[in-house]
């Protein structure tokens, strides 16, 4: 009989992409926020990073169907459920998660701790395409509710800022 | 009487009905960005009242859930602000409805995040971020319409003077709010009235709006008088799953 831990689950669910965002992972995107193993079954607990966040449903699909065969090896079944404590927040992205986010045409959220958040002023976003900090806010509400929508100024090309909170 | 029942019925309702008429924007929207806006607030709303109402049907003991709460109550059993319930109308209408809104929704967040009940406490820390960044969204269009055009700001300042007697059933401070703020685990709104009041104002100074005279205020909604507009407004929401109540998607 197999026997895996909890590093051999936490690493299944690196292959569940986020269906909104595929170039990050659910445990990349803070989603996943624990997994315990019991002795009949595995329960993974996740966060919406939006109240409303339409794709929950089917994030919690694609983890019992990523994890019901090898769970089942193990005589567990597979639970998955939903919190609210503690509030999702971008810090939970990591360095490489937000690398990776920038690469795919997405300014990353940056850091709830920077000052000028703090402040009240809209912190400096950075064109994914052309890097320029020369960009403006065209919405507040972008393509799903985690990001809004800007301009670079200086290359022109719409783009998505996932929203720092 | 249950308190705990009834006070998030309350703020389950306020969010159900407010993210139900913000969603009848889709495809409505002025420019397409406002169209995405509107829908996303929607969608926080909605996101919120499945939470409040699920916690509602717990407290009440009944066996209800969120979408028996939602779908099968007429409206008297409603607890919604009578503000939530007032229609659309057009684009400035539908902000100044929201700029209302918000403007008690983050002070009632921030508040309920210090609740006794740790699933509150929770709810709210999450609903707060959500709240502020649709009072900035507001906030901005009150301002940019107040400041706008000579019809812009007429027809927004007509919205607010059709909207403000609405405000009065949030700050209602009744035996439930009182039950709740005496248990640690809720706030009493009459006690957020002052914070909006100041949000008020900074946004009318700054927009050039101004308050109408003497507002006399239409209470009810928390005990189930609504206006008239609800029963249409839930008829539509609920026909399918009244229609057919075993229907799954």
């Amino acid at each position: 009989m197999v026997k895996r831990t909890a590093d051999d689950w936490w690493e299944l669910l690196q292959a569940v992409p986020d269906p909104e965002i595929p170039v990050l992972n659910v445990v990349e995107m803070g989603i996943v926020r624990e997994v315990l193993q019991e002795p009949k079954r595995l329960l993974v607990r996740i966060t919406p990073t939006y109240m409303g966040c339409p794709a929950m449903d089917a994030i919690a699909d694609d983890i019992r169907e990523r994890l019901a065969e090898p769970a089942s090896e193990e005589g567990l079944t597979t639970e998955v459920e939903l919190v609210y404590a503690p509030a999702w927040t971008t810090d939970w992205l990591t360095e490489a998660a937000q690398a990776k986010l920038e690469a795919y045409g997405i300014a990353p959220p940056g850091k709830t701790s920077d000052k000028r958040a703090l402040n009240g002023e809209a912190p400096a976003v950075r064109c994914p395409k052309c890097q320029s900090t020369e960009t403006e806010l065209v919405s507040l509400f972008g393509s799903t509710a985690c990001k809004a929508h800007y301009r670079c100024t200086a290359c022109a090309e719409p783009f998505d800022h996932f929203k720092c909170i | 009487m249950n308190a705990r029942f009834e006070y998030l019925l309350r703020l389950g309702d306020d969010a159900l009905i407010l993210g139900q008429q913000l969603g009848l924007w889709t495809g409505h929207g002025p420019v397409l960005e406002e169209d995405i806006a509107l829908t996303n607030i929607g969608l926080d709303q909605i996101g919120q009242a499945r939470a409040w109402l699920t916690m509602a049907g717990r407290a009440e003991h009944a066996g209800r859930d969120e979408d028996a709460l939602a779908f099968h109550r007429n409206p008297e059993e409603f607890r919604c602000a009578q503000l939530c319930q007032q229609a659309n109308g057009h684009f400035g209408d539908t902000i100044a409805r929201q700029f209302l809104f918000d403007a008690y929704a983050v002070p009632l967040h921030a508040a309920l995040t210090k609740s006794s009940d740790d699933e509150i406490a929770a709810i709210a820390r999450k609903s707060a971020k959500e709240s502020a960044y649709h009072l900035r969204h507001s906030r901005v269009w009150m301002v940019r319409l107040g400041d706008g055009t000579e019809e812009s700001h007429a027809k927004v300042q007509e919205s607010l003077d059709r909207l403000l007697p609405y405000v009065g059933d949030l700050f209602v401070g009744d035996d439930v709010a009182e039950a709740a703020a005496r248990e640690g685990w809720g706030v009493n709104p009459a006690t957020l009235r002052d914070a909006w009041e100041s949000e008020l104002d900074d946004m009318l100074a700054e927009s050039g709006l101004h308050r109408p005279e003497a507002v006399p205020e239409q209470i009810g909604g928390r005990r189930g008088i609504h206006t008239e507009k609800l029963s249409y407004l839930l008829a539509e929401m609920q026909v399918l799953p009244r229609t057919y109540p075993d229907a799954q998607w």
